[in-house]
């Protein structure tokens, strides 16, 4: 069958066909209308890429190339698609959290008026037609398109209610924060196509090419890609527009700002692995910047009340273990753990919708409590999802999570003392977040209470089908230890990642299972005693008072957005100032004017040489003929 | 006579009327230089043709023939161009009451 | 020295030495006539070149009939009682100096150029005569000829709107 492959492009097509429907008739369709061309394009997205996927687990690969996009001299650049085990399980993600996704934001985003409403669906289609090519592209090229494609569709979701100032700022914020990434991947692509000429994957991770670059070189353009993936997957230090992405409507942030788009840098440096590993440097700078960034973002995330903020820095934690994953060389693990992430986050994030929802858009957790019996079904979702996350075997967060901490412990054991720390941490504000919402009694207000509903069937389907996903998705990837061959991610994945593999067979050490079982069961237990701390702690008396001491500098985020305020936004504005005032006006603008004024100076002094009087006329004419006899004079052979 | 003499002396002709016009402020009397310095070209048109004559007589007996016709046709343009000229300059003296050309600047203003 | 010489050398003193006279003189009547005698010195030449047509030509065109018309203009307007005003000295001597100048460049641009071998034919040579010219006009160049008289009408057609008494200059 193979016709599944030769539709790729159809992929990608379904949510552009559905963006330009929705764009331009988005005055004209209803709800429904557009409710079921947005969703129903991602589905069919998705069908199409589960036929692929199953082609793909049988081992087949395929290239689809379209056309020829740049072509200068040696440089040759096609629009093509790649499928591989890589792209087919990005595909799954993105298309199948995308529809559920999709169908949750219908029920959603009801109260929007018809156009809004419809400009919302073109959004995300365009989104999910972004991402799709982000990760179909067979080169840096085309991945960059669907990067920079991603970067706007978040920009536009994030500034989705464009009405209140803050919101537009934290959109742009967003953006011009990828911007500084996407610098620094633009400058790889370019330093690539300066030494090897190509910037086609399979070309490029060639060993032919391979050779052809310096230890400096791949370092050069590995550190590169890591700052373009620091700035989409926020990263520290680019880190800070995701928290404030959170000002777009709650099932984007489920499905951009943790499932997919977040995850397009872990894919990128998942996709160039084989260059990754040959530059053990940027490994270690991936593997610290992940650690750090995960420590960081869950002290943050233990003090936030703002439920969608926890989570927001929750997946900005979770994304530095998907890079400290990927820094110590487990490839498998990173994807593994995106996977699993993309569920439990998304489900974690519609769930916070959903109470947001219930509670008419109030999102401080100090006002909820005791949802519990108001939203039983958003309530056990949500309790698989916190549970998932603070990875207790057997969800999916155990396994993922766990291959990563011991990735990290092979390599350094720092790495993982540090991780379990994180873990703990993050068990600990998620259950923080639980208690504080669902346990106890309610704090609102009469009227709320009164409001409280559990929400429409459309939100509780994607709700379910994630709990069930987030539950069972550990078993694709089963650490040898617990059963011999179980690792079926593993096995599918091997191809994408055998070269990198071949490289480090040399020094690769495999733990002894004692030590494993060990790593697994302290892991396991820190969080288990950070849970129920947390849950015994919040559910009885949440704190409700403001937070003092060193409390206060984790809930103003260690006051990062102060301190870029301070060191670089304000020394701008400044420079800017002080170029405004001294090079615009007085040398730019004095070179403008100057020059003008030079004319006009010499055009008034030059006026005087016509007198009118013919006789100066006739003298200049002759004086001119000397001079030309003069020249031919001088200037005779 | 060598062709050089006739150079010269057409240049200092030439010289003479180019003077005249740029020290002279009376209209006719640059018109007549500029008549000057046309039948000094003239001359020397005639000088050359001859000289051409001289050299390709063999080859073509009518050799030089067209530098003549060409001083002719100069006459001819330089006979037009008097009429038209000095029917300016009457046209000037009426307005102006005076064929000093340091009074034609009025394109100036 | 030959006759032609002789000849060729006073004509040459005629010519420039009128020519002078041209531009000193002060009486405008006084520059016409001796504009005249610069004519008729290179109307000699002419002959002297054995260019007989164009001598008589120019002596008829030139000599007669444009410095009469010249010489009848000035009287028309009584020019010659007219005080011509004197020029700024200083643009007097910038345009001697420049013709002086343009007259220097030229020879010595000239100077190198191969000549000291080219003579013009003196005496003799019928091309300048009216039989060969004549066959000439009327043949190769008689569609300038045709042309030229188009000129003179337009010519004429200009110097009578212009000399023509108009509205404004009534006024």
């Amino acid at each position: 069958m193979k016709s599944a492959l030769q539709l790729v492009w159809f992929i990608p097509l379904l949510p552009l066909v559905g963006f330009l429907i929705n764009g331009l008739l988005r005055n004209k369709l209803s709800k429904t209308a557009a409710g079921i061309i947005g969703s129903g394009v991602i589905l069919g997205s998705f069908i199409l890429s589960l036929l692929l996927f199953l082609q793909v687990k049988e081992g087949a690969t395929f290239v689809s190339e379209l056309f020829t996009f740049i072509k200068v001299n040696e440089l040759s650049i096609p629009f093509a698609f790649q499928v591989d085990q890589l792209s087919a399980l990005f595909l799954l993600i993105i298309t199948g959290v995308g529809f559920l996704i999709h169908v949750y934001s219908t029920a959603y985003m009801h109260e929007e008026s018809n156009s809004h409403f419809a400009r919302y669906f073109a959004y995300l289609n365009l989104f999910v037609f972004s991402m799709l090519l982000l990760v179909l592209g067979n080169n840096f090229v085309i991945m960059f398109i669907g990067w920079e494609g991603v970067g706007l569709c978040s920009y536009l979701l994030i500034g989705y209610w464009f009405k209140n100032i803050d919101y537009t700022n934290a959109a742009k914020k967003a953006f011009i924060m990828n911007r500084i990434g996407d610098l620094g991947f633009l400058l790889a692509i370019f330093w690539l196509i300066a030494k090897v000429d190509t910037v086609t994957f399979a070309t490029v991770f060639s060993a032919e090419t391979l050779q052809v670059l310096t230890p400096t070189d791949i370092t050069g353009i590995t550190l590169l890609l890591f700052v373009g993936a620091m700035g989409k997957s926020a990263q520290l230090p680019l880190y800070t527009w995701l928290p404030d992405a959170m000002a777009g409507p709650t099932p984007v942030s489920a499905l951009i700002h943790a499932a997919t788009m977040v995850t397009a840098g872990i894919y990128m440096i998942a996709r160039s692995n084989v260059l990754y590993t040959m530059a053990p440097f940027t490994q270690g700078v991936v593997a610290v910047v992940g650690l750090v960034t995960a420590l960081f973002a869950a002290t943050i995330a233990l003090k936030q009340n703002d439920i969608k903020k926890v989570l927001a820095y929750s997946t900005v934690s979770q994304l530095g273990y998907m890079f400290l994953g990927l820094g110590v060389g487990a490839y498998t693990g990173a994807v593994f753990h995106v996977m699993t992430h993309a569920f439990f986050k998304a489900l974690l994030f519609l769930g916070a919708g959903s109470v947001i929802h219930a509670m008419h858009h109030e999102q401080d957790i100090r006002k909820m409590g005791g949802l519990k019996k108001h939203l039983p079904h958003t309530h056990w979702t949500f309790f698989v999802g916190c549970i998932a996350i603070a990875g207790i075997p057997p969800l999916s967060g155990f396994f993922s999570k766990d291959e990563i901490l011991a990735a990290a412990w092979s390599a350094n054991k720092i790495y993982w003392i540090l991780g379990v720390i994180g873990a703990a941490m993050t068990a600990f504000y998620m259950f923080r977040l639980y208690a504080t919402t669902f346990l106890g009694k309610f704090r609102g207000t009469q009227e709320q209470e009164h409001h409280l509903h559990e929400s429409p069937k459309a939100m509780v389907f994607p709700l379910i089908v994630l709990a069930v996903l987030s539950a069972g998705a550990g078993f694709l990837g089963v650490p040898a230890v617990l059963m011999e061959n179980a690792h079926w991610l593993d096995q599918y994945l091997a191809p994408v990642f055998a070269a990198s593999k071949e490289l480090t067979a040399g020094h690769a050490h495999h733990l002894s299972h004692s030590t494993e079982y060990m790593l697994m069961g302290v892991s396991v237990g820190i969080a288990a005693i950070a849970i129920f701390y947390a849950v015994n702690k919040f559910s009885k008396n949440p704190d409700l008072e403001e937070p003092a001491g060193f409390g206060k500098v984790l809930a103003n985020k260690w006051y990062v957005d102060e301190i870029y305020n301070a060191i670089i936004v304000r020394p701008l504005f400044a420079l800017s100032n002080l170029l405004e005032k001294f090079v615009e006006n007085k040398f730019i603008n004095g070179i403008v004017n100057g020059s003008g004024r030079l004319v006009q100076y010499t055009a008034r002094q030059l006026r005087y040489l016509q007198s009118g009087q013919v006789t100066n006329y006739v003298l200049l004419m002759v004086l001119g003929m000397i001079a030309l006899f003069v020249v031919m004079y001088f200037t005779k052979k | 006579m060598p062709i050089e003499q006739y150079i010269f002396l057409s240049l200092a002709l030439f010289t003479i009327g180019i003077v005249g016009v740029l020290t002279r402020r009376n209209a006719i009397i640059i018109f007549m230089c500029i008549e000057l310095m046309l039948n000094a070209v003239n001359l020397l048109l005639v000088a050359f043709s001859k000289m051409h004559h001289l050299k390709l007589m063999e080859v073509n007996p009518n050799a030089g023939t067209e530098g003549q016709l060409f001083v002719f046709f100069i006459m001819v343009v330089a006979a037009a161009e008097v009429s038209v000229g000095l029917a300016i300059i009457v046209l000037l003296y009426r307005n102006t009451r005076s064929v000093d050309v340091n009074f034609l600047n009025r394109l100036k203003h | 020295m030959s006759v032609t010489e002789i000849l060729f050398y006073s004509l040459s003193a005629m010519a420039i030495g009128s020519a002078l006279l041209v531009i000193l003189s002060k009486n405008p009547v006084h520059s016409v006539l001796w504009l005249i005698v610069t004519f008729v010195a290179i109307s000699g030449h002419y002959i002297l070149l054995n260019a007989q047509f164009l001598g008589i030509v120019n002596m008829i065109v030139y000599a007669g009939a444009i410095m009469v018309l010249f010489l009848f203009v000035i009287m028309l307007m009584n020019l010659s009682t007219h005080k011509e005003a004197k020029k700024n000295k200083w643009l007097q001597m910038a345009g001697v100096l420049s013709g002086g100048l343009l007259l220097l460049v030229i020879v010595a641009s000239l100077k190198g150029a191969e000549q000291a071998t080219l003579v013009a034919q003196t005496n003799e040579g019928s091309i300048g005569l009216l039989e060969n010219l004549g066959k000439t006009l009327f043949t190769d160049y008689v569609i300038p000829f045709e042309i030229a008289s188009v000129l003179f009408l337009s010519a004429m057609v200009g110097a009578v709107v212009l000399g023509k008494k108009t509205e404004t200059t009534k006024s």
